[in-house]
């Protein structure tokens, strides 16, 4: 530690530590435009000037470390004659153009300005201009704007792993730029609107809506993949404009993942706002009460196991516990989580979690990824085993891949092999990898989807953990056993117990004609034509996608925006968002669409509110009394997931080939079926 | 000094490979970097490109295949090489004559008449700006600074070469032979050796050891 004073307040800093660290911790803040806390330090925008005690001339802060006895001054006349000197060298080349910029009231430069701007300008000259880049459909940019920060280069190059970015030519001409006019190929490209401090790179679906100051803010959770992001949603009236991540250094630090923040478009298109019945073939719209009818009129007579329930991807924990209990009401043991098929052992959470914990991988020194493509599944997290790829230096993060090799991972990542046939390998130490794995300290390894959706899912489980057990992997103080869940609501539906009760049939068998009666919880992901001609389908949910089309019955519900819900991520963190806007029409929330179904036939749910409901979830599941954070649990002394059956060699597949089209709410957003057209069905594009 | 043209303005061949030439020159200065640190040669096969062009085109520059081409080689992305090849000046970025004629103006050359060398260059070639290229693709004309070869000026820099002591007559004169074909020797264009001075030696004349 080093003993620092600030502006006459002693603090002790690291060693190591930045004169703007130090002045942080002294509590003064210091404006800066190309420092971020994030990523690498590049010291060129001189904003943060400040002045130290015989140094000569005042020092940039972002770069310069402290030394013992240092004495900083932020807030003399030479500091902010300093500052306002930058601020001018700035403003000479920024454009005016505040009133038609959409960072215009978030914006550092502007704000910065306000405390160090003159009011007049001495500059007579002609101001450079910059001509606009393409960068895809997500960013737009107005390079006049640009004050060659590079913090979008430092954040293509550091954070998301596609060096993309880079400043062209010199002095004057410099121009950031992607060079050759091409999309960016991030799943994260939405997180440089965030980090650029002007409005050079803005939102291109949000240009020109609203300004800041005209928005409300709702916590959420972001339900496109299983990571749980924390994000805000931004509304104005009864739309959600646009989503944006909050800081939560466990789960996603402060990014979004591209389809959690440019989905939200799609709240508003192809929503189901009413109640609908089929009559002689034909969807009608109905009361409320008719379709309760309707449902009940068909229920009746029908013996509890004719009757099933699926949940989707989507659902909150409350929804999908009412679902189960109002199954159970009906007798019914067919209720199953898992529309994709997957298996998994539920004796213990650790056999279904990403034990090691998102912020845990930076502690991790070697990595086995088996069926699972994080780029795609889960791109923040991607971007957390990126980060611990670069803080542990050359060959400090070896990482294996089984799987068949897609793009880019953004990480050196060795294939060892495209299918389980590998895993033997591995556990009998014919495979190279092995060795790595054995020597790590803290080794883990990630099991995906690609793994667990297949008929030899449990005994992969089951070898996976028998290989963790060997390398070392799961000991006293570390867990390296994950499942990468890409389900939103998978970990709380396992955690509720939402699969076949004894005698109960699984998503597969109740959609072959196993039940009379399907009730589909926003479930979407599987083909329909797989339901039984003569299965009678009530399909809650939000959007009217597939699943829908085939119904007998519609009850229209909420999507995560229009509801307060509960969502376990994939690292089993229990987590709760707010509601941002009312549902629309009479759609309704779903786990109150249910209670009072429960009503109509005679089993009424015990829970008339929320509260009451999320204390249910409590004593289903006692991980639901722990919002937010994560008991860590000894794993050592577990006896690993039970096996069976055989391991088929086959490659392991990818479990979607189109990231942007993965839910209902991205497939009725037309900026993901704008990205769908331009990054993974490029061809097309030409063709038109 | 000239701003790098935006990329698209610039027709672009579709493909480029090192020939035998150039690969021996790669694998010389390869060998001079630990592997994992090959990313500095950057520079030197840039201008390893930029002759190869000018080997076989007859305009030394770098095209931005050749550029991505560097990349590969070196295992970086190809951004990263374009902000080099359009930071130094001296990279070519769109195609240029077969002569480079690279005037310095810096403040001795200007002093001892770069001026006229600019006059003359513009005379005899037919190109009546910095940065421009003559009708008939053999010169285009650059504006420099200083060369660092202050004590011959005014300079005048063709290609890799720098003539000396220049002045308009003597300018046009080297333009005309470049135009025939001919390639002059480079250094100084008046009597005098290097630096030494004109007319021979001025001072320490007698000096012992010339008197031993
Ligand atoms: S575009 Fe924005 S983030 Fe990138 S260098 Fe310019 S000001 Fe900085
Ligand atoms: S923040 Fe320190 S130089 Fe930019
Ligand atoms: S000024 Fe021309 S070479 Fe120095």
């Amino acid at each position: 530690m080093v003993k620092v004073t600030v502006d006459g307040i002693v603090v002790d800093v690291p060693n190591g530590s930045s004169a703007l660290q130090a002045c942080e911790a002294a509590g003064k803040e210091i404006p800066r435009f190309c420092f971020h806390e994030r990523l690498s330090v590049a010291g060129n925008c001189r904003m943060c000037l400040v002045q130290v005690v015989r140094a000569p001339k005042p020092v940039a802060s972002c770069g310069f470390p402290v030394a013992e006895g240092m004495e900083i001054l932020t807030d003399t006349e030479i500091v902010r004659k300093a500052r306002r000197a930058v601020m001018e060298f700035l403003l000479i080349n920024h454009p005016l153009d505040c009133p038609i910029c959409d960072q215009g009231g978030e914006c550092d430069l502007q704000d910065q300005a306000f405390g160090y701007g003159a009011d007049h300008s001495r500059y007579q000259e002609a101001k450079r201009a910059v001509k606009d880049k393409y960068l895809g459909p997500l960013v737009k940019t107005v390079m006049t704007r640009c004050i060659q920060c590079t913090r979008c280069i430092r954040f293509a190059t550091e954070i998301a792993g596609v060096p993309e970015l880079g400043a062209v030519s010199r002095g004057e001409t410099m121009e950031v730029t992607n060079y050759v006019e091409k999309a960016l190929t991030s799943e994260l490209s939405g997180n440089l609107i965030d980090i650029c401090p002007v409005g050079a790179l803005t939102s291109k679906p949000y240009a020109f809506t609203a300004r800041p100051w005209e928005l409300k803010r709702t916590d959420s959770i972001d339900v496109s993949d299983a990571v749980g992001a924390n994000i805000s949603l931004h509304v104005r009236g009864s739309a959600v404009l646009r989503a944006v991540p909050r800081v939560n250094d466990a789960v996603n630090e402060e990014w979004l993942a591209d389809k959690g923040r440019f989905s939200v478009d799609g709240l508003k298109h192809r929503r189901l706002d009413r109640p609908w019945v089929r009559v002689h073939g034909k969807l009608q719209a109905v009361s409320w009460q008719d379709a309760f009818v309707a449902i009940g009129r068909r229920l009746d007579g029908v013996p509890g196991d004719r009757i099933g329930a699926i949940a989707g991807d989507l659902c909150d924990a409350e929804s999908l516990l009412a679902l189960k209990d109002l199954m159970t009401a009906l007798g019914s043991p067919n209720v199953d989580c898992r529309q994709d098929g997957a298996e998994y052992d539920m004796s213990h959470r650790a056999y279904y979690t990403f034990g090691t914990t998102i912020a845990g991988i930076e502690d991790a020194d070697a990595l086995l990824i088996v069926g699972a493509i994080p780029r795609q599944e889960a791109p923040v997290l991607n971007a957390r085993i990126r980060k611990r790829f670069l803080s542990a230096g050359r060959g400090g993060f070896p990482i294996g891949l089984i799987g068949a090799p897609t793009a880019d991972p953004t990480y050196k990542a060795e294939v060892l092999g495209e299918g389980p046939d590998v895993m033997a390998a591995l556990r009998d130490g014919t495979h190279p990898f092995a060795e790595t794995l054995k020597a790590a300290k803290k080794p883990m390894i990630i099991v995906g989807h690609g793994a667990l959706t297949r008929p030899d899912a449990r005994a992969i489980l089951a070898s996976t953990w028998a290989l963790a057990v060997e390398a070392g992997a799961i000991a006293a103080g570390w867990n390296g056993f994950n499942i990468l869940h890409r389900a939103a609501s998978r970990v709380a539906g396992l955690d509720l117990g939402l699969v076949p009760g004894k005698g109960g049939r699984s998503a597969a068998g109740m959609m072959s004609g196993g039940v009379d009666v399907l009730w589909l919880l926003g479930a979407d992901e599987f083909h329909t034509a797989q339901i039984g001609p003569q299965t009678f389908v009530i399909y809650q949910g939000h959007h009217g996608d597939a699943a829908a089309a085939r119904a007998d019955v519609i009850l229209p519900g909420a999507t995560y925006a229009e509801k307060s819900g509960t969502y376990v991520n994939t690292e089993g963190r229990v987590q709760r968002s707010f509601r941002a806007v009312m549902p629309p029409g009479d759609a309704r929330e779903d786990w109150r669409i249910l209670r009072a179904f429960s009503e109509v036939v005679g089993h009424t749910l015990p829970y008339d509110t929320v509260e009451v409901l999320r204390e249910r979830l409590a004593t289903v599941n006692p991980v639901f009394r722990v919002i937010g954070g994560l008991d860590a649990v000894d794993v050592s002394a577990l006896p690993g997931p039970a096996g069976g059956g055989a391991v088929s060699p086959a490659p392991f597949r990818p479990v979607f080939d189109d990231y942007y089209q993965t839910d209902p709410i991205c497939r009725a957003s037309p900026t993901m079926g704008e990205c769908s057209r331009i990054y993974v069905h490029p061809r097309t594009v030409a063709a038109e | 000094m000239s701003a790098h043209s935006p990329i698209d303005q610039i027709e672009q061949p579709d493909s480029f490979a090192f020939d035998a030439e150039s690969e021996e020159q790669i694998a010389a200065i390869l060998a001079k970097y630990p592997p994992e640190r090959k990313a500095s040669g950057t520079l030197p096969l840039l201008y390893v490109v930029q002759k190869q062009m000018g080997r076989q085109t007859g305009s030394a520059w770098v095209p931005r295949v050749a550029m991505d081409e560097v990349a590969r080689r070196l295992d970086v992305a190809p951004i990263r090489v374009y902000e080099v090849a359009t930071f130094y000046l001296m990279f070519n970025t769109k195609p240029i004559g077969r002569y480079h004629l690279q005037v310095c103006t810096t403040t001795s050359c200007w002093l001892r008449g770069s001026d006229d060398v600019v006059a003359a260059c513009k005379k005899a070639t037919g190109i009546d700006g910095f940065g421009q290229s003559s009708a008939d693709g053999l010169f285009t004309l650059t504006e420099v600074e200083c060369l660092g070869a202050c004590a011959n000026a005014p300079i005048l820099q063709i290609d890799d070469d720098f003539y000396e002591d220049m002045d308009g007559p003597r300018t046009i004169e080297l333009i005309e032979a470049l135009r025939r074909g001919e390639r002059p020797t480079p250094g100084p264009t008046i009597d005098r050796l290097n630096s030494a001075p004109a007319g021979g030696r001025k001072t320490l004349a007698d000096s012992p050891a010339e008197q031993g």
